[in-house]
């Protein structure tokens, strides 16, 4: 197995509350790697630590081997780490086409004077950057809703173009954060496929998620967080049965306060 | 040019080809319908045209990259100033247009990056009150850098600017071919027509690219552009650079059009009077500008030669001069606009891709 990334006793503190601390979890190339734990117990927050949109106070990440600039998310990007949002986050006054298309932007390189003279190189990007944003609706299944103004897909599709917008980044690690909040029982197990889909094409999958059912399906192996720490860490099966685990949701002994 | 077909009401939409052939004509027959009315009117549309290149500098910042700009109209007075200085007696410099211009651009986008860089992280109200004071300290600036050093003339301006002379052709001297002359007003209107449609083809060419895509993702929502890649630092100073430019350009060829420059001619109303133009035209789109722009430009001047009148008809005598009945009219309007047509005169929808190149794949 080899080691795609490496979160090394990563903690944040926001004042008194302690949001993350000695957080520590290897995820493997080419599997489906799940985050759970009940509300509150820092998924998100690892998510925005780790994407570079807050600065760690303790610990680092190691992505391929080298180590992940903190607090610059667009640099976090092209090392090849691509994110999706709890509360969809799309750009409302454009098409689902030119979402997918602005999430191509780190990898094209196109200049002020490129694209002024129009010249080949800028034209010959253009073209590209189209057919591939066409391409990924289609991946995702929503390519008849190409020029459809966003915020009027469904919210299922809507779900479904914040993916193709995160893939349209090349990434070797996608992050979703809560991808099946709010979908029905179909649209479920379609995300779930379409996941499957993802991991088969060679992307590794770093899923938080509250739908336990899709958790244990779709995953390789799982991390559990409660009050920022890591309580538990192994294939969904041991995970599920892990008395820790159990107490941290339903409440046990150890929370008894 | 399609946003602005689809602009024209009713016959837009349904004769494409028609309207564009209508836009170009009356676009190149506009002098002589004003000079009809009287020089005054030829004027007003050279000022018409100046404004529409404000109008779409300032789109690019605000209704693009979504970074409300209130100060921009310093950028106008680099530009102008630059003119000034370049090519006037004041310092007795006389550089030709094709060195002047440039610089006066090249300033403007720098002080478009001087000004992008503390204002990085604002946004909205704050972002707006930062570049409103920038605004009025480049403008005092002006007032007051003669003394102890003359540099700027202060309050008095400078005067007899160069007019522009394209290579030997100067365009303040009325063109005679044979028995026919035509008047500088014309040449001006021609030379600023073609600035304004250079303005439109460059901008519409940023709006369809990446950097279009970055900075309306910028714009509709920050957080999510940075986290699908999007160096918002960099696409902001971008976004005030390139707004800047604009402005500087805008503000050379005010200077030699006009043959004098003063601070009074930078003041805040002038900066908001561009962003009403944008906002009232339809911020965001590039016709909306163009259109906000003439309208805003044109009405008050009508205005002006109605209201004396109509006012003298009425009452016997005038009450209200026209200039106070231009601020209150124009707030008016704009009250209503946002009531009634809040997305502006011309809410068209910007294009951010070319689905065109999609045939040949999909």
């Amino acid at each position: 197995m080899i080691k795609l990334l490496e979160a090394r006793g990563v903690g944040k503190r926001f004042g008194g509350l302690t949001a993350l601390s000695d957080v520590s979890l290897t995820i493997n190339k080419g599997e489906v790697y799940g985050l759970i734990g009940p509300n509150g117990a820092g998924k998100t927050t690892f998510f925005n630590v780790l994407t570079g949109a807050y600065i760690p106070d303790d610990g680092e990440f190691v992505f391929n081997g080298t180590e992940l600039p903190s607090g610059k998310p667009h640099l976090v990007v092209e090392q090849g780490i691509a994110r999706t949002f709890q509360n969809i986050r799309l750009f409302g006054q454009m098409t689902a086409l030119e979402n997918v298309m602005a999430g191509h932007h780190i990898r094209t390189k196109a200049g002020v004077w490129g694209i002024l003279t129009q010249n080949k190189h800028t034209r010959e990007e253009e073209r590209l950057t189209t057919e591939r944003a066409y391409e990924l609706l289609k991946y995702v299944g929503i390519e008849r809703f190409a020029h459809t103004i966003c915020k009027n897909l469904s919210y299922g599709d809507q779900r479904r173009l914040e993916i193709a917008r995160a893939l349209a980044s090349e990434p070797q690690l996608l992050a979703l954060d809560e991808p099946a909040a709010g979908m029905n029982a179909t649209e479920t197990s379609q995300l779930k496929v379409l996941i499957e889909q993802i991991r088969h094409d060679g992307v590794t999958v770093l899923l938080i998620e509250h739908d336990v059912k899709l958790v244990m399906g779709l995953c390789d192996r799982v991390a559990v967080l409660d009050f920022g720490k890591k309580i538990a860490e192994d294939v969904p099966a041991v995970v599920q049965k892990n008395e820790a685990v159990i107490s941290a949701y339903l409440g046990g002994p150890k929370h008894a306060h | 040019m399609n946003e602005l077909i689809e602009a024209v009401p009713f016959l837009g939409k349904r004769n494409p080809r028609l309207t564009k052939w209508l836009i170009i004509i009356v676009a190149l027959v506009a002098p002589l319908i004003a000079a009809y009315f009287g020089r005054s009117w030829m004027r007003i549309l050279d000022f018409a045209l100046l404004y529409m290149m404000l109008a779409l500098g300032l789109n690019l910042v605000v209704g693009f990259a979504g970074l409300l700009d209130l100060g921009y109209i310093a950028f106008y007075a680099v530009g102008a100033y630059t003119w000034a200085f370049l090519a006037s007696p004041h310092f007795g410099v006389h550089m030709p247009f094709w060195i002047v211009l440039p610089l006066g651009a090249a300033f403007a986008a720098l002080a478009g990056i001087i000004l992008g860089f503390p204002v990085l992280r604002l946004r909205g109200d704050y972002l707006a009150i930062v570049t409103l004071g920038f605004g009025e300290i480049v403008r005092i600036f002006m007032n007051n850098l003669n003394h102890p050093v003359n540099i700027t003339n202060g309050p008095q301006g400078i005067n007899a600017l160069d007019s522009l002379n394209l290579f030997g052709w100067n365009l303040s001297q009325s063109l005679t071919i044979g028995d026919f002359k035509i008047h500088y007003l014309y040449l001006y209107y021609y030379f600023f027509l073609l600035c304004v449609v250079g303005s439109i083809i460059f901008i519409k060419r940023l709006q369809i690219s990446r950097v279009g895509r970055a900075w309306a993702a910028m714009r509709d929502d920050e957080l999510a552009a940075k986290a699908i890649g999007i160096n918002t630092r960099n696409m902001k100073l971008l976004a005030f650079a390139l707004g800047a430019t604009f402005g500087g350009v805008a503000g050379g060829l005010f200077g030699s059009f006009q043959g004098f420059v003063s601070p009074e001619s930078f003041s805040l109303m002038e900066s908001i009077a561009v962003l009403t133009m944008v906002v009232f035209g339809g911020m965001g789109n590039i016709a909306g500008a163009v259109v906000g722009a003439l309208i805003l430009t044109a009405l008050p001047e009508i205005l002006r030669h109605i209201a004396l009148p109509v006012q003298e008809a009425v009452f016997g005598t005038v009450i209200l001069d026209p200039e106070v009945l231009r601020m209150l009219l124009l707030s008016l309007a704009m009250i209503l606009m946002m009531l009634l047509r809040p997305a502006g005169l011309v809410p068209a929808h910007a294009r951010y891709s070319r689905p065109e190149l999609l045939k040949g794949g999909a």
